[in-house]
């Protein structure tokens, strides 16, 4: 049993990173979505963890903005979606293309 | 003073008379009626009498001042108020009308419901409601068997309203009110018998006609506004006597003009005179009230009124006088040869009326406002005697059908021939003093050409002996040609009509010893008692150098002369050579008489009978009846030569432009739409759109599809840096291959689901 080092947490966290963005491209609920985003940041947060074990604390620095960043980034986002439900009465990603026009 | 304070009530007692028989008056008992108009014009008079009576102790305190007394005001603010002024209804708040006068002066239009009592109008109403008394009792009778009774006693009495307004206002505006407000009363009462198309038809003919006249006046008195600043005639009269006006100003003249158009319309002169006779058509009494003693004077009063300005305007004068002359003994020659009771004593007014003209014209006022009062008298009583000879005669009116009724209606008959005295001007009958004051005006005014206007009033009052007394014997003399039935009728009339013409017999002897002339010993009250009203202006005619017309003062010695006494001799002698040349042709007048004239001059004849065809010549010239094919003569014709212009040639010219305009906007719209639209916008719009199809497959909209593309295009960097192009192969077909899966199932869950 090799002592658990840095590429461990690099695999858990490329394993989050990838669960995230799967959940991203295939989950229909907005919701859901958000959550996977904050599973990919989270993702992140581990591997700027991690590396700060070899380069200081630069990384815990970083990690805390990030969670920082993903509150607010969570806050933004339920809000947007809490106004486009009261207009559209849906939640479904499918359904909101008005990127389109 | 309670008359004099109360004046405002000589005007209202017959509106209030006029009001009820609008309101009430078709419930009403005849005696009822009667009291109530009758009455209120008698209580009138005695209302005016008192005025007259009050006025001559105020202008002995006030030498030459006129009472006024404005109740309020009507039109404008009333700081202009000099009289007593009971009632202000709207005090100051009234908001001022201010206009810009010639000298760009802003002055404050200001109209007051003003009542003015001077010598000029005393004369009038003591006239105009003394006779309107006599006719209204006279009416009583004479309409005592007519439908309507209650109407014709509410348009008289509303014309005696008018007539009072016009006659009391102390500014040009409200005169004008009583001038239309008489205009409309005298349409009414000619069309009394409206379900006679000649009736209405005459009526009109009066209304319309009398409108070219109200313009004149209108303007004329807009004239004067723009020019003095004011419309009273106090003011009017000091601005005019004031000096600042140069004699023959041309704005005074054109002013002057203006308004005597309206003295045309109004007191039946050439060219406007031609509704007068046909005016006839009304109610006999109508006939003496309104169009030959009372009415048909106001043009005569209201230049009497003007006097300061139209002495300013040697022109207008000149206008008055030569207007007058012509029609004096142009309506005189027509009356020689009708044949109708009531026509001959209507061109016989509108000669009068032209003599008093001719007075004004020559600068003797006073003079001319004598005649109108003598003519008032032996004018109404001569109407009304027709009047009670078409009531013997059940109707009839021609005097052809008439002959030897003196000894059947012995008092019609008296006092007609009083009256018929007085008009031809034989002493002492009124209308020789006023007649004779004219012509010795006439002639003694300056210049040969006005020697020639006394000719000319010389040769009508020839004609006016000749045709009074024409009507005399064909009505009273010769022998009876009416048929038996008529004959069988003919009665004296009742006492309401022959006392009114009693009274009105002794007012046409008597009155004209008022204007006793100083030649003949009298002292010529008349004048004297106008003098405050004319006086300066006699002092601007002599400044101008030309005799002095007005005061008798002045001209004493001239009135003495042997000229004076030749002149009175000629004017008496050419009465009594009338009066002889109608005996002797009339006297003996059986069925199928011979007209004297008729037999000497078949033409002339017929041009007189025919009133020398005006009014046919009206239809060609003003009218419009007459016609070439479709197309009217005239100035009507020239109307519709104008219309047709208008609506083909104008309105052609109008339509093609707008044709012009719709079709090149056609043409524009099609370039538009097609060129500019479709083949330069839309063309490059679609071949854009079309291009853009492939993109837009990539665009969609949805977010998880550009994050899809995101990912890919990650991947594809990861796996070229490590050299795996083939695994990015490997996921981009997996990746196509769960898309296309996934769109498919989508569309079957879509199409098969519902």
């Amino acid at each position: 049993m090799a002592p658990i080092g840095t590429v461990h947490y690099l695999v858990v966290a490329a394993a989050l990173f990838i669960l995230g963005v799967i959940g991203v491209l295939t989950r229909r609920n907005v919701v859901i979505i958000l959550m996977s985003i904050e599973l990919i940041l989270n993702a992140v947060n581990l591997n700027l963890v991690a590396f700060s074990r070899l380069w200081g604390l630069h990384g815990q620095v970083f990690a805390i903005f990030v969670i920082t960043d993903a509150a607010a980034e969570a806050a933004v986002g339920l809000g947007i979606l809490i106004a486009f439900f009261r207009n559209k009465e849906t939640v479904n990603v499918d359904e909101i293309d008005l990127l389109k026009w | 003073m309670v008359f004099l304070s109360h004046i405002w009530l000589i005007p209202l007692l017959p509106a209030l008379g006029a009001a009820t028989m609008l309101f009430f008056g078709r419930k009403l008992q005849k005696t009822t009626i009667n009291a109530v108009c009758v009455g209120s014009v008698i209580l009138a008079f005695i209302f005016a009498c008192g005025a007259v009576w009050q006025y001559t102790d105020y202008s002995r305190a006030n030498p030459g001042k006129p009472y006024q007394n404005i109740v309020y005001t009507w039109l404008g603010t009333g700081n202009g108020a000099t009289g007593v002024s009971p009632i202000q209804p709207y005090g100051e708040t009234q908001p001022q009308i201010i206009f810009l006068t010639r000298d760009g002066r802003p002055a404050p239009f200001q109209a007051d419901a003003g009542f003015l009592l001077d010598p000029l109008s005393s004369i009038w109403l003591l006239f105009v409601t003394g006779v309107g008394a006599l006719i209204h009792i006279y009416s009583t009778g004479y309409m005592a068997h007519e439908g309507g009774y209650y109407r014709f006693f509410g348009y008289l009495n509303l014309f005696m309203f008018s007539m009072l307004t016009l006659i009391l206002a102390n500014n040009y505006v409200l005169m004008f009110v009583g001038w239309e407000g008489v205009g409309l009363c005298s349409y009414l009462l000619i069309g009394f018998y409206f379900h006679r198309p000649s009736a209405s038809t005459a009526a009109n003919k009066a209304f319309i006609v009398n409108r070219i006249g109200d313009a004149g006046f209108l303007l004329g008195m807009f004239t004067i506004a723009w020019y003095f600043g004011s419309l009273q005639f106090t003011e009017v009269t000091q601005l005019a006597r004031s000096g600042h006006f140069a004699i023959g100003d041309p704005i005074i003249t054109a002013a002057t003009l203006l308004l005597f158009v309206g003295a045309c319309g109004k007191s039946a002169q050439i060219p406007l005179y031609i509704w007068l006779p046909d005016a006839m058509e009304g109610p006999t009494p109508v006939s003496a009230l309104i169009h030959a003693a009372t009415m048909v004077t106001a043009g005569v009063y209201m230049v009497a009124r003007s006097n300061a300005l139209f002495v300013l305007a040697p022109t207008s004068m000149k206008t008055v006088a030569i207007i007058g002359a012509l029609t004096a003994i142009f309506a005189a020659s027509i009356g020689l040869v009708q044949n109708d009771i009531k026509r001959v004593l209507a061109y016989s007014t509108v000669s009068q009326l032209g003599y008093m003209f001719l007075a004004l014209g020559v600068g003797a006022f006073a003079a001319g406002v004598f005649h109108v009062f003598t003519h008032a008298f032996f004018k109404a009583l001569l109407f009304l005697g027709s009047g009670s000879v078409i009531h013997a005669m059940s109707g009839e009116q021609d005097m052809r059908n008439m002959g030897d009724l003196h000894k059947r209606i012995p008092i019609t008959h008296w006092t007609m021939f009083i009256a018929t005295f007085a008009i031809a001007g034989i002493p002492p009958f009124a209308g020789f003093f006023s007649k004779d004051e004219i012509l010795w005006q006439a002639w003694s005014s300056e210049g040969g050409a006005y020697r020639l206007l006394w000719l000319v009033g010389f040769v009508t009052a020839l004609m006016t002996a000749f045709y009074m007394f024409r009507l005399m014997f064909l009505t009273f003399h010769g022998r009876p040609r009416m048929s038996h039935e008529v004959e069988h009728h003919i009665h004296e009339s009742p006492k309401s009509m022959t006392v009114p013409l009693i009274i009105l017999a002794v007012c046409a002897t008597c009155a004209g010893w008022l204007g006793w002339p100083h030649s003949l010993g009298g002292s010529d009250r008349f004048a004297k008692f106008l003098e405050p009203v004319f006086a300066r202006e006699a002092a601007v005619f002599q400044a101008e150098g030309k005799s002095a017309q007005l005061a008798a003062g002045v001209r004493e010695e001239e009135h003495t002369s042997p000229i004076e006494y030749g002149l009175m001799f000629l004017s008496v002698g050419a009465a009594i050579i009338g009066w002889g040349l109608a005996w002797r042709a009339y006297r003996e007048a059986d069925r199928g008489y011979i007209e004297p004239i008729a037999a000497k001059a078949p033409a002339l004849y017929d041009v007189l009978y025919h009133k020398y065809y005006v009014d046919e010549g009206y239809d060609y010239v003003v009218t419009g009846r007459r016609k070439v094919g479709d197309t009217r003569l005239g100035v009507m014709g020239a109307g519709e030569a104008a219309s047709w212009f208008d609506s083909h040639v104008i309105d052609g010219m109008v339509n093609g432009a707008g044709w012009i305009t719709r079709f090149s906007g056609t043409l524009t719209s099609w370039w538009d739409k097609w060129i500019i639209d479709g083949l330069l916008i839309n063309v490059p719009a679609n071949v854009s759109r079309v291009m853009s199809y492939p993109m837009r497959l990539l665009e969609w909209g949805l977010v998880q599809w550009y994050a899809l593309v995101m990912v890919i295009g990650l991947v594809y960097f990861v796996c070229m840096a490590l050299g795996l192009s083939l695994w990015f192969w490997l996921f981009v077909g997996f990746v196509l291959l769960l898309t296309i899966g996934y769109v498919l199932v989508r569309y079957l869950i879509q199409r098969f689901a519902t």
